[in-house]
């Protein structure tokens, strides 16, 4: 299908808004309902090493230097320097002009580098200038791109206007793995989250992303739900497999947890990878290894034994 | 028609919970222990907390410590007068549940008298620990050389079973220097505690300076002890020949310690409880130019 035409804009439309309402309120209770659910003792201790082997590891400061890169992408390659037994975080996720530096300290650890491009976190930039960033970033050498939608254009209805940026970004990424932000805390209804999350599989996006991290609320467990939602109907109506990354306010092995247990009982087993779930946050990995080592040891920690960020 | 004396009136019974940030949550375990009177009849229900509920409490005493280290000790002097205000306002209570415990009633008023003296007392070091546990150093060189006391950080802290006197003997000197503290209140006697934590609620502390939790001493002592969180631990609650095993749990991370001893509540206290849960920081500045 193409946008090029009014009849393909008009076919998008159609289809976006033919895509069933969220029960908000069945949605709401049914992530809390899974949120309580307990994982202890030997459970725990394995997903807590899922959830570290997930984790894109990310410093989207304007005080980013590359030091502080540097330290970050040492902290993935030995998450605890005293436990060589901690898997290493998927990704380390830095700015554009940043990623050389990534790219030279995680050389050959298998640790991918990911970029935030297209204006992020506003996205608002003519669509040259968001195709020059994430040309720039891939060249490089980012393995993976987080690109912001278009929230004004999709808010106004222009849904084509956001599709033809998807397509065009993920066209410049070449090789590299395309992740769509959707900022669901701008889109203001569990419909638009739905809608967005089918617009950018649609376009090409290779993993949706709930948020920016820039923006309050941030990820929640309710708008995943429907986003894992999405990519299971997705894959079962087309065969293709898009992952899923919550971003922003995942703070917590408790949270990071619930997010696992989403996964699960949503899309699958399938998803619960690296490969297609990932989590955004900067602080909850010492949080975890905070607690895999009280599982370890017997003993509640504290963080003035753990690297700072 | 009836009057309301007649008609009886349902009793507005208390559930007493624990103290944690400035709130009143259950145990997370919801677990509850009888409390009874000194006669053996049954007082009260009183929660139970868990290891988690002293984890929490941790993380909030953690939390609260740099906002409460930050203050300047004149104004923690003054909020600790406010807290004495709200314990004198609450003297009839405190009596009561003293007399429940087994006072008798002068004994009772005497020792809330002397809790509320002794508040009072240490809230006036607030501002004249520095001067007296600090000090100006001579050495050779041409150097100012000054040490000051500051706060360890959080302190945990086994109270006694004196319930009244002996529980604030053992805050308010934590607390007066900038320390925040968990206290796991009397077992057999927690009441007065949970009451003093209503008294904290209300007179202008920050939430999670002071988490009180009830509930069994040799459940929670270990965790306190072993939490790496944790800067220093008082043991004034703990027989002493059962110290040994937290003091070596409280090595882990060389937590301070203060070992039991026995301790005459309504005695001069003197300042050895307050430089217990203090650092020296020593500063070097040259002289002249």
């Amino acid at each position: 299908m193409s946008t090029e035409t009014v009849a393909g804009a008009a076919e998008l439309r159609a289809f976006l808004h033919g895509l069933p309402g969220v029960d908000q309120v069945g949605v709401e209770e049914r992530a809390a309902r899974l949120a309580a659910r307990s994982i202890k003792t030997s459970a725990k201790a394995q997903a807590i090493d899922a959830a570290i082997a997930m984790v894109d590891l990310t410093t989207l400061e304007g005080a980013d230097t590359p030091g502080k890169v540097r330290a970050l992408c040492a902290k993935a390659l030995r998450p605890d320097p005293d436990d060589p037994a901690v898997p290493r975080p998927a990704a380390v996720c830095v700015y554009s002009d940043l990623v050389g530096v990534a790219v030279e300290a995680l050389k050959g650890s298998g640790v991918k580098v990911a970029s935030v491009a297209t204006s992020f976190p506003s996205g608002r930039a003519p669509l040259a200038a968001k195709l020059a960033d994430t040309r720039a970033a891939v060249e490089a050498g980012a393995d993976e791109i987080d690109m912001v939608i278009d929230r004004g254009a999709f808010l106004a209805g222009d849904y084509a206007k956001v599709f033809d940026e998807i397509a065009a970004v993920k066209e410049a990424c070449g090789d590299a793995h395309l992740k769509v932000i959707l900022e669901t805390g701008e889109l203001a209804t569990y419909d638009n989250v739905r809608r967005a999350s089918w617009l950018a599989m649609r376009a090409g996006a290779d993993f949706i992303k709930t948020s920016t991290g820039k923006v309050s609320p941030a990820a929640t467990l309710p708008v995943t739900l429907v986003m894992l939602e999405a990519v299971r109907d997705f894959h079962a109506a087309t065969g293709r497999r898009v992952g899923v990354k919550p971003a922003g306010g995942i703070r917590t092995t408790k949270d990071a947890i619930r997010y696992l247990v989403l996964v699960n009982e949503t899309a699958g087993l399938d998803w619960l990878t690296p490969e297609w779930f990932r989590i955004g946050a900067s602080s909850l990995l010492n949080d975890l290894l905070m607690q895999r080592r009280k599982l370890a040891d017997g003993v509640y920690q504290g963080p003035d034994y753990f690297t700072v960020d | 028609m009836s009057t309301k004396a007649e008609r009886g009136r349902l009793a507005v019974r208390k559930t007493y919970k624990l103290f944690i940030g400035g709130a009143f949550p259950r145990s997370e375990s919801g677990r509850t222990y009888p409390v009874n009177d000194a006669k053996g009849r049954f007082l009260a229900n009183v929660s139970q907390a868990s290891r988690k509920d002293a984890r929490d409490a941790v993380s909030a005493a953690r939390k609260a410590f740099g906002g409460w280290s930050g203050r300047t000790p004149y104004n923690r002097g003054q909020i600790l007068y406010r807290v004495a205000e709200m314990l004198e306002g609450r003297h009839a209570q405190f009596v009561d549940e003293l007399r429940a415990a087994g006072l008798g009633r002068n004994a009772a008023s005497d020792e809330v008298d002397a809790a509320v003296d002794r508040w009072v007392w240490y809230a006036g070091w607030a501002d004249k620990l520095a001067a007296v546990a600090g000090s100006a150093n001579p050495v050779a060189g041409p150097f100012f050389n000054v040490s000051t006391p500051e706060p360890t950080g959080v302190v945990a802290v086994v109270a006694p079973d004196s319930p009244l006197l002996g529980l604030v003997s053992v805050i308010a000197p934590v607390i007066v220097s900038g320390n925040t503290c968990v206290v796991v209140a009397s077992e057999p006697a927690p009441l007065p505690a949970v009451t003093l934590a209503e008294v904290l609620a209300t007179s202008d502390l920050p939430g999670g300076v002071v988490n009180i939790l009830t509930g069994r001493r040799a459940e929670l002592a270990p965790w306190l002890a072993s939490h790496r969180d944790v800067n220093a631990l008082d043991l004034a609650g703990i027989p002493a020949d059962e110290a040994g095993p937290l003091e070596e749990a409280a090595a882990g991370n060389l937590k301070r310690v203060l070992r039991p001893a026995a301790v005459d509540w309504t005695a001069d206290p003197g300042i050895g409880r307050m430089t217990a849960f203090q650092e020296t920081k020593t500063v070097w500045h040259p002289v002249g130019v």
